[in-house]
């Protein structure tokens, strides 16, 4: 976090040099700095505090960086006052960024395994970074597979790099929807149900979840019943986060501040206050 | 060529059913295909048969009065189509659509449900396989329901 060493609550400036329509209601965002310092190198599953001006601030994941420019990517849904307020801005117009923070996927941990990546809504977006380090070093890993659940067709994330993702390099992507129309020759139903049709070692496997708790509780339950350990599952986590870097307390989650200690969490680690209600 | 026997066998469903089951079972048993796009049943027909599905995608489908068809499930290779036979009044609930190329296993209901009645043990195996799936439909329909990804930003 070298560009916030000085005062991790600034925002430095960022240029918005690319905006692109991702689905109906989810966009992205290519920044570059705008200041002397180049753009801080990040580990997948980090997040940035985005600052729209006069509205307010939110955590959002990176999901990539820009293949030519190295820029930073941001995905982001618009689902309130602040990310509408990032949705209307456009190609030259200037937002603050903080981080970035948190906890990364742990790519190390998956060399010489199987990687089963589950990914429901938006959720693909934050794993899109994991997913591009684990292509970098494609050698080191055995099966991987992405597992891809949206509500409808129309909700799907980059879909023009799933095929390069299975024909380039291997990889088993499967993708369902809940419900669809006739115009829809894929899958439909729960993500879960994709586990089983994708081969890998469930006792040499590493998998990273990301999406909505009732989702990752469930896919966990699966990947269980599989025959995968707890310890192998990672997840990310998503509450109320303010500072970002553990001060407020906003985002604590039992004894962990989700901001500092996660958003990436090994499964067995949080497991306790994951199954506890009203957390 | 695999015989019925080895085919039903060697599918999810069955596995590991004892061998005078499977002679029960394959006596009820044929081997069909549908093309894409082929109708295998119809909402509100008469569920006389289940099909194990040995390669393709078939979609279930809705059909709400006065609105398109909204596809709910898809089920493809080593799952299960249909269970309504054995639950009365033995109706279609959805329209089953194969969505490419589907070969399957069609197993005669009624043949199958007279085969359960007069021996309960090998009726007891058919339910035991049956139940999980229907109640992982199920947990999967209450997954549907509560739109599990709806507010992520």
């Amino acid at each position: 976090m070298d560009n916030n060493a000085q005062d991790p609550m600034v925002p430095q400036l960022y240029e918005v040099t690319r905006t692109i329509r991702e689905t109906h209601d989810s966009f992205s965002l290519h920044l570059k700095s705008k200041g002397d310092s180049d753009i801080p190198e990040f580990g997948p599953g980090q997040f940035n505090m985005l600052y729209a001006f006069g509205v307010g601030e939110v955590p959002i994941s990176i999901s990539g960086r820009a293949e030519k420019s190295g820029n930073l990517i941001h995905t982001i849904r618009n689902v309130g006052s602040v990310t509408s307020a990032l949705n209307d801005l456009k190609k030259g117009h200037t937002l603050g960024l903080r981080g970035p923070f948190g906890t990364s996927w742990p790519i190390e941990a998956c060399k010489k395994q199987d990687v089963v990546i589950i990914a429901g809504g938006i959720g693909l977006a934050p794993l899109r970074p994991a997913i591009y380090a684990l292509l970098k070093q494609r050698d080191q890993f055995g099966e991987i597979a992405i597992l891809y659940g949206v509500r409808q067709p129309k909700d799907l994330l980059f879909t023009k790099e799933f095929e390069t993702w299975r024909g380039k390099y291997g990889i088993q992507v499967k993708v369902t929807v809940d419900s669809a129309d006739r115009e829809w020759k894929g899958n439909v139903g729960v993500v879960t149900t994709l586990i089983p049709r994708v081969s890998f070692d469930p006792t040499h496997t590493v998998a990273m979840i990301c999406g909505p708790e009732i989702m990752m509780k469930f896919s966990i339950l699966a990947l269980k019943q599989s025959g995968m350990s707890e310890k192998n599952i990672f997840i990310t986590m998503e509450r109320n986060m303010k500072c970002a870097v553990g001060f407020c307390g906003h985002c604590q989650f039992g004894p962990a501040f989700i901001c500092k200690d996660g958003p990436v969490f090994a499964y067995n680690k949080i497991k306790p206050f994951f199954e506890t209600r009203d957390l | 060529m695999k015989s019925l026997e080895s085919i039903i066998e060697n599918h999810p469903f069955f596995k590991d059913l004892e061998p005078r089951f499977l002679e029960l079972v394959t006596g009820c048993a044929s081997n069909v295909r549908f093309e894409a796009g082929s109708f295998i049943f119809r909402q509100n027909e008469e569920a006389n048969q289940f099909y194990l599905i040995r390669q393709g995608k078939v979609a279930l489908e809705v059909c709400p009065p006065n609105r398109d068809p909204v596809i709910v499930q898809t089920v493809s290779d080593g799952e299960i189509l249909g269970w309504a036979w054995m639950v009365p009044p033995y109706n279609c609930h959805f329209d089953a659509q194969a969505l490419e190329l589907t070969r399957a296993i069609q197993l005669d209901g009624q043949c199958l449900r007279k085969k359960c009645e007069e021996d309960h043990s090998l009726g007891y195996q058919v339910l035991s396989r049956l139940l999980p799936i229907i109640g992982k439909n199920m947990e999967a329909t209450q997954l549907q329901l509560t739109d599990i990804y709806g507010n992520r930003s």
